[in-house]
């Protein structure tokens, strides 16, 4: 029996000094939303080049630096995609463990629109329409009140009387921050709700952005956590819903939903690109510079990632749905000259 | 019941049912019904669960196929003309979209179709790995530069759901992926036999693809996934586990320790799977360094979850040898150990494996902790090649390949995850049957 237990650690042991041996192929974690386009990156880069297919995984934008930034070494992943630029603590959080030179890479812009049933109501939102049924607090005749909307119909008079229903992403997903700025701060100042908000917080700036982007918690807006695929559930199982999803989910699923305008613009990957369609963000990869040249194929993959024939308006991540960025050249040239954040030191 | 207790009532014949005996009657159908009603609703439930799962499913099995003579040109795939390897590489898969295009153009020419679409239109009902599987060919067998090669590729999702009917006419009307005019085109492809829809083993062999194109998604890779970590399951769980019991069962004196440790290995039974995967994660990769995403991690980690069930099921198959057995081996001269190993591990070995086979099958289905050590997402997209590699390359296992799949934007896969669940669980219900055969043909009841 001692035999067989020596024998057994014996062998979990050796396996474990096997695994200090070179990896080779490149690891990526990151956000869900870039999830797509990496994966149809790293799938045409196993193609095309004698390294094998990278591994992409997906857990979100901050799950995804966490990682990052846990150091440096084969054992910590090479890329962390996210869906929102990398925040100043999060590049201390880095530091800390000794990753200090970090390549920031823009891959684009991606569109972030409200979509409802194929078969219900279509509609033409502005931000001051999603503050007014959202908000914990609106403006009504000049004072502040609990929000008393109740369909549609409230909010607006050129809506249908549709119960209000919304499902946002959840706090935890970076598209979640978009919606907050682009949508409900936007709408909060154009109805002067903003200024009310300042005169009832002494002035505070910070404090009234806060209680802008206050949701209301009466189950009127439902967070999802999960993808966007729980939110296209939640709208077939209550067809007055209203969800928010990426423009690809949005384009693969056009035989179940209708996308609503937003302030009179249809969004599309043209319209997002010219900045007409206001709600959309940049998508990012971070790629650890101490690890190009030991990884075999990063530096590769990177480049290939933003290549024109790729990132370009008419390669495959276009045509999932990526708004392709019009400074790509110059991110190109970043790329291949491994210019770090803060500037090459 | 007795008369006795009756005798203020008038007397009555046994035959004759009394109130008392036709409610005790009545209630004893009552209970009757209410097991049959019972079972009724778990197989109403079981046969809605697998019609539901085989409805969405089967059609994955099935793949729409495109054949088509593609003319692999010289002046596009090697421009210099001397077929070095290397300057071929350097083609990429977008270099052989063109040629695709020209072949359309072609088929439909000799075909005598009449169609308004431009030639990249009709590419486009193509599979996007239809470029990868050119580059392929010509990588492996640049002889082949400057043939007219036949290929039978993959069409793209939208076309394969159109001949499934999950794509429809009215459904496309917004989608810029294909359009009507797209679908009349294979409907004329259709009639010439150059579209056919047949069996696609590559669904069961074959690797992940990317979001782009669910048509050339396949299981295979992670299914590999899962038999490594089975094997590593295996080849922990079943020795550490039956040595555990042995030594707990036989050997090991009955004090408040072995009490102890006996009500800690019926609480690990109980532990949430999810909690051995931040376990997992902490000691096999943080501190252990161990690869992330490997099969070896996740092996160990479902070897934890599983360790207690084998001890359990091992004990009491052990506890069901009766001592007389022992004593008659201990008897005749035997020592301890040969008693043990001569006469009661053998009675014993059938519920051993039974435990082992249950606790595997338990393992196979896990997801939730191999969603902390990193085997959910574009993981499984490269085959293994050898034993080591299969081991500790990054992989995925079949439940978490289902999950991926089932939270992708493309509709074509969902119905890869249904497939993904059909496999599954004839691999569970397989393991299940060899259970059961185990246990009635080998246990001995005393």
């Amino acid at each position: 029996m001692y035999v067989k237990l020596t024998a057994s650690a014996l062998a979990i042991a050796a396996v474990a000094a096997t695994s200090a041996a070179a990896r080779d192929q490149v690891q990526v974690a990151g956000s869900s939303t870039v999830l797509p386009y990496a994966s149809i990156v790293a799938e045409a880069f196993g193609e095309n080049f004698d390294f094998p297919t990278p591994v992409v995984e997906s857990g979100g934008s901050s799950a995804g630096l966490k990682r990052f930034c846990e150091g440096v070494g084969e054992n910590t992943i090479d890329v962390a995609n996210a869906s929102r630029a990398i925040k100043s603590s999060e590049v201390e959080a880095c530091a800390a463990n000794g990753v200090t030179d970090i390549i920031e890479v823009r891959i684009g812009y991606d569109g972030i629109v409200f979509a409802s049933d194929i078969d219900g109501n279509g509609f033409e939102f502005t931000p001051v329409d999603w503050f007014n049924a959202l908000s914990d607090k609106v403006l009504v005749d000049g004072a502040l009140v609990d929000n008393p909307n109740k369909t549609w119909a409230d909010v607006n008079p050129a809506f249908p009387a549709q119960p209000l229903a919304a499902y946002i992403p959840g706090t935890k997903h970076g598209t979640r921050e978009v919606f907050e700025d682009k949508v409900i701060l936007a709408g909060c100042e154009e109805t002067g709700a903003f200024e009310a908000l300042k005169a009832a917080n002494g002035d505070d700036k910070k404090a009234a952005e806060k209680a802008c982007i206050a949701l209301r918690t009466d189950g009127v807006s439902v967070d999802i956590d999960g993808d966007y695929t729980e939110t296209l559930a939640s709208i077939e199982s209550n067809k007055d819903g209203i969800g928010v999803f990426g423009l690809a989910f949005f384009e693969n699923n056009t035989d179940k939903l209708q996308v609503a305008t937003m302030s009179g613009i249809v969004p599309s990957t043209e319209s997002i690109a010219t900045g007409e369609y206001p709600v959309s963000r940049p998508l990012y990869f971070y790629v650890k510079k101490a690890h190009i040249g030991v990884i075999p194929g990063l530096k590769e993959y990177a480049e290939f990632f933003v290549a024109d024939e790729i990132a370009g308006p008419d390669g495959p991540l276009a045509e999932y749905g990526l708004v392709s960025d019009p400074e790509l050249a110059d991110t190109q040239s970043a790329v291949s000259d491994e210019v770090v954040l803060g500037g090459n030191s | 019941m007795s008369d006795s207790s009756m005798s203020n009532t008038p007397k009555t014949s046994i035959h004759t049912l009394n109130a008392r005996t036709k409610k005790r009657n009545a209630s004893e159908t009552r209970f009757k019904a209410y097991g049959i009603a019972a079972i009724a609703a778990g197989l109403m439930m079981l046969v809605v669960l697998l019609v539901t799962i085989v409805g969405n499913g089967y059609s994955a099995f099935t793949q729409t196929f495109i054949s088509l003579e593609v003319e692999l040109l010289e002046s596009k795939l090697d421009k210099k003309g001397n077929r070095n390897i290397e300057d071929i590489k350097k083609v990429s898969t977008f270099g052989y979209t063109p040629l695709l295009q020209t072949a359309f153009e072609e088929k439909v020419a000799e075909l005598g179709i009449e169609t308004e679409l431009s030639k990249k239109e009709m590419a486009g009902i193509l599979s996007k790995s239809a470029a990868a599987e050119m580059r392929n060919l010509v990588v492996e067998d640049p002889s082949q530069i400057g043939n007219k090669v036949a290929f039978t590729f993959l069409a793209n999702s939208r076309v394969d759901g159109y001949l499934k009917g999950r794509v429809t006419r009215e459904s496309i009307a917004n989608d810029k992926n294909i359009s009507v005019a797209q679908l009349d085109f294979v409907d004329q492809l259709k009639e010439q036999g150059v579209v056919v829809k047949r069996f696609n083993p590559d669904f069961i062999f074959g690797a992940d693809a990317s979001d782009q194109r669910p048509e050339a998604a396949g299981i295979g890779v992670s299914m590999a996934g899962s038999f490594f970590m089975m094997l590593v399951v295996l080849g922990l769980a079943l020795p550490i586990g039956v040595a555990a019991s042995i030594y707990l069962e036989e050997f090991a004196p009955k004090n408040w320790i072995t009490d102890i440790i006996e009500v800690n290995i019926s609480n690990l039974a109980a532990v949430p799977s999810i909690v051995f995967g931040i376990l997992g994660l902490a000691v096999f990769i943080n501190y252990m360094h161990l690869p992330q995403s490997a099969p070896l991690v996740g092996g160990l980690v479902l070897t934890l979850m599983t360790l207690p069930t084998i001890i359990i099921s091992t004990r009491a198959s052990l506890k069901a040898v009766p001592p007389s057995i022992r004593d008659a081996a201990l008897g005749l001269g035997a020592s301890k150990m040969q008693s043990v190993f001569h006469h009661v591990l053998p009675l014993a070995a059938p519920g051993i494996l039974t435990g082992t086979i249950i606790g595997l099958a338990q393992a196979l289905g896990e997801t939730a902790p191999l969603l902390l050590i990193g085997m959910i997402g574009f993981i499984a997209s490269n085959p293994p090649s050898g034993f080591a590699e299969g081991l500790l390359s990054p992989n995925s296992a079949m439940p978490a390949q289902i999950y991926e799949w089932a939270k992708r934007a493309d509709p074509a896969f969902y119905e890869r995850a249904w497939g993904g669940i059909i496999i599954l669980l004839v691999f569970l219900i397989t393991m299940n049957t060899i259970a059961v055969i185990l246990r009635r043909r080998f246990e001995r009841r005393w």
